[in-house]
């Protein structure tokens, strides 16, 4: 009976995106209803062909369910390759404006591959890291399969139909100009009832846990899907001009609409990059170093303070602009005493590899995730001191902040997903080993280099042109025009795409790595994976 | 689970007893350096919070022991800067423009100021260096002016703009150049012959038929403005014809395209700025700045 509901359904959403396309009034409404219609009808075909198909044996469906986080894997290597190369080339486009190609106006100007950068980085490739490694994660810490049968599937596919929606609308100037949120209202809408689907499969899944205790990882995972949830919904309030098209309009305007969007592109950063991806720190780094947490405690009270300080911390994106100067003062001392509990977990991180320290010289992706828990902990010092609001004076609007997004961006998110990677693969894939151990150090190398390239480049510009703004002379007159700094800044832009380039190339030695690992890795002798707590 | 048990040293700190596939937990206490600091950091931001405008109330929020306020601040900074030099821009309003580069300190002033404001109001169009933009805005640096290039000239064109109605009350910035082709007040044939003609007065390569040809139209339609041998006129904004220098393009195909469309640039009273913030005496600044750039024309 439900097989059936479901193609009706299917079936239903189909017809319904054929509608829209023909009523479609502007062409990212259109290409975005051609499509779901196509993406939905795929999915009604495959569900018909499935009808009286044999259920797979229910012992199979006792042990964990690998294929979705299999999958995540497979996209977050594709997704990051893109968000590097995008990147990448809109450095290029800084430093030497004629890349914005005039034939390829307006779809590939700098002002459209900026947010399908940012969001195929963010969203495409961390989001699916986050989705493949929670999944992985609570499974194993929990002792139970994935709630919900194919629930999980769902929220893959239907994250990643999110990604080329978001996508493919920033190419053809479709837009709410909120950073981080610039996708349009139905694609807000969907990706809601993907992210509710999300929740549910995770928490199904810690209810029915066969351990006593949840895992701290599973703390970090949770408040992360839980307060993106809210933070989401919040700063997309918004009302479509036409159900057939794709412009909204914003409920809050003015210094409102500002607050709540910094509100949620900071917690975005909170949450999304940085308690997400403590969890899968927690997980990964103990794994790999095979030696306990260092102290429980401190991940009781640095999770606790995390999460409860994060959330005030946004006004500091809003100093000396309309933002009142009480909000200001708030944003600011909120952002300095995170400073500690964001530093809890990077001492947990470290100290967790105290008696291990032998490994940093044999194994390279134990040295990727000490450099990212290395990255983490300077960025999380470097966001409360630009926060400070002498320091933000002379710091906001340059390329500093580009440079402090990027050495937590590419150095935490980038360098411990890279580590999950490489340790996923060859356990996903039943290989004793990864390919090459040899290219693991070349991408680790490169990588590393790379972000000290791209961060001490954007220190030196951002310093400078801040520098160069504020300069007066004794009249009180400015000394530089606007055009000085970006002539100034060429020579640091040029080394800030090479730094891209030697990162990007790491990444694609990773995707080429990992699937030789897939495909041509020494096989495991097989073991059952039955989903029982451990001891 | 393949891993060493862990040594029970004396020192060992016990684990908490739980195990989540393989992974278990050590009981060692929270680092005293890092609690310290973080209670050092929370009494630090209450301080701070009593100290500047903190929390918010019913109506207003909490001032703040030390009465900040950054809109104050920014004001009293205008206000010091506004103070300091309130003399010396009256000064420059009252010197007659001539005589501002002689006197060494109004000169220097003006020459800061202006530049000043030239970064900010008109670089956009006509580049960091004032060397203009191909095919829009004219370069300030050499000596061939549309409108002149007295100080009294150019403080007026800063004035007032270029093709303004609203701030050209005395329409001294107006002159256009004419639609020929579009307006039909010539054939494609004659136009074709004026540029053969305006070609040869500028010293190019050009059909000398077409021109002998163009040297009626041009007489009868262009002397009027460009004068008769080509030099232009500057009270009407007609450039000079016989010069290698061209805003829209000395080639045959920009000069069609000059005289069929004709030409109608425009530029804002004081760049755009509000009287507010570019005043009579920025506005005398800026043309003592620009004069002195290498093209400045002695007054008569």
């Amino acid at each position: 009976m439900w097989d059936y509901a479901k193609i009706a359904a299917l079936g239903l959403l189909t017809l319904c995106a054929a509608i829209a396309a023909n009523y479609a009034r502007d062409a990212a409404y259109l290409v975005h209803a051609i499509i779901i219609m196509l993406a939905a009808g795929a999915a009604f075909v495959w569900s018909i062909r499935q009808i009286d198909e044999e259920k797979p044996a229910p012992e199979v469906a006792t042990g964990y369910l690998d294929g979705v986080v299999r999958y995540g894997v497979i996209a977050t290597t594709f997704w990051g390759v893109v968000g590097f190369l995008a990147g990448t080339y809109i450095a290029f486009q800084l430093a030497f404006p004629v890349l914005n190609f005039e034939w390829a106006q307006p779809y590939m100007n700098f002002g459209r591959l900026r947010p399908l950068h940012t969001s195929a980085v963010i969203f495409a490739f961390g989001g699916n890291a986050l989705l493949a490694t929670s999944f992985y994660v609570v499974q194993r810490t929990s002792a139970a399969r994935l709630w919900g049968g194919n629930l999980a599937w769902f929220v893959f596919w239907g994250y990643n139909l999110f990604i080329v929606l978001a996508a493919t609308g920033y190419l053809l100037g479709a837009t709410q100009s909120k950073e981080y949120a610039e996708p349009e209202w139905y694609v807000d809408l969907w990706l809601t009832i993907v992210w509710v689907a999300y929740l549910m499969v995770f928490l199904g899944t810690i209810l029915k846990r066969q351990e006593k205790h949840i895992y701290v990882a599973n703390w970090f995972f949770l408040s992360f899907i839980v307060t993106v949830a809210m933070l989401h919904i919040v700063n997309n309030l918004s009302l479509p001009v036409s159900v057939f098209g794709a412009k909204s309009v914003q409920v809050f305007s003015g210094v409102q609409d500002a607050m709540t969007q910094w509100w949620y592109g900071h917690n975005a950063v909170g949450f999304f990059l940085t308690a997400g991806f403590l969890g899968m720190m927690y997980y990964f780094v103990p794994k790999q170093a095979e030696r306990p947490v260092f102290s429980y405690k401190l991940s009781i009270i640095h999770f606790w303070a995390l999460i409860f300080l994060y959330i005030w911390a946004g006004p500091h994106h809003l100093h000396y602009t309309a933002l009142p100067d009480w909000a200001s003062t708030l944003g600011m001392v909120f952002s300095i005493m995170l400073w500690m509990p964001s530093w809890g977990g990077m001492i947990n991180g470290l100290m967790t590899l105290s008696g291990a320290w032998d490994k940093l010289r044999t194994d390279p992706i134990i040295r990727m995730m000490v450099v990212s828990v290395g990255f983490y902990g300077m960025s999380t010092f470097e966001g409360p001191m630009m926060s400070i609001k002498a320091v933000n004076s002379l710091s906001h609007y340059t390329d500093w902040t580009i440079g402090h997004v990027h050495s937590g961006a590419l150095g935490w998110n980038g360098m411990i997903t890279f580590g999950a990677l490489y340790f996923l693969v060859p356990k996903l894939w039943k290989r004793e080993r990864l390919y090459s151990m040899a290219a693991v150090n070349w991408h680790f190398w490169l990588a590393t280099i790379g972000i000290v390239l791209y961060a001490a480049s954007m220190w030196v510009t951002g310093i400078m042109e801040g520098l160069m703004w504020r300069e007066v002379d004794a009249n009180g007159f400015l000394v530089n025009s606007f055009a000085d700094t970006v002539a100034a800044k060429f020579p640091m832009y040029v080394v800030r795409g090479l730094g891209g380039v030697m990162y990007l190339t790491g990444a694609i030695i990773m995707a080429a790595n990992l699937y030789l690992t897939a495909t041509r890795g020494e096989p495991k002798a097989e073991t059952a994976a039955a989903a029982a707590p451990a001891e | 689970m393949s891993k060493q048990p862990i040594s029970k040293k004396k020192d060992q700190v016990e684990t908490t007893g739980h195990s989540w596939d393989g992974i278990e937990e050590l009981n060692n206490p929270m680092p005293r350096w890092w609690l310290w600091t973080f209670y050092a950091c929370v009494v630090w931001a209450l301080a701070y919070t009593v100290a500047y405008p903190a929390w918010p109330l019913i109506n207003g929020a909490t001032a703040g022991l030390l009465g900040k306020s950054t809109r104050a601040d920014v004001a009293a900074e205008i206000v010091r800067f506004e103070e300091a030099n309130a003399g010396i821009k009256q000064r420059l309003v009252e010197a007659e423009l001539t005589e501002i580069s002689a006197d060494p300190e109004l000169n220097s002033y003006a020459q800061n100021a202006g530049a000043a404001v030239f970064r900010t109001w008109c670089a956009q169009c006509h580049g960091a260096g004032a060397q203009g933009a191909e095919s829009k805005y004219p370069s300030l640096l050499d000596d061939s002016w549309l409108w002149g290039g007295t100080i009294e000239d150019i403080h007026t064109t800063i004035s007032v703009g270029i093709r303004n109605e609203e701030t050209d009350e005395d329409f001294v910035r107006q002159g256009q150049m004419t639609a020929f082709g579009r307006d039909e007040l010539l054939s494609e044939e004659e136009i074709r012959q004026a540029v053969a003609f305006v070609q040869k007065l500028s010293g190019q390569e050009h059909d000398a038929a077409l021109a002998e040809a163009g040297a009626v139209v041009f007489e009868d339609n262009c002397s009027s403005c460009h004068m008769e041998d080509g030099t232009g006129e500057q009270t009407l904004g007609a450039p000079n014809l016989t010069d290698a220098i061209w805003l829209y393009g000395g080639d045959a195909e920009s000069l069609y395209e000059t005289l069929w469309n004709g030409r109608a640039g425009n530029m804002p009273a004081r760049g755009g700025a509000p009287e507010g913030v570019v005043d009579e005496a920025m506005v005398r600044a800026v043309a003592t700045y620009v004069h002195s750039l290498g093209g400045g024309v002695a007054s008569e």
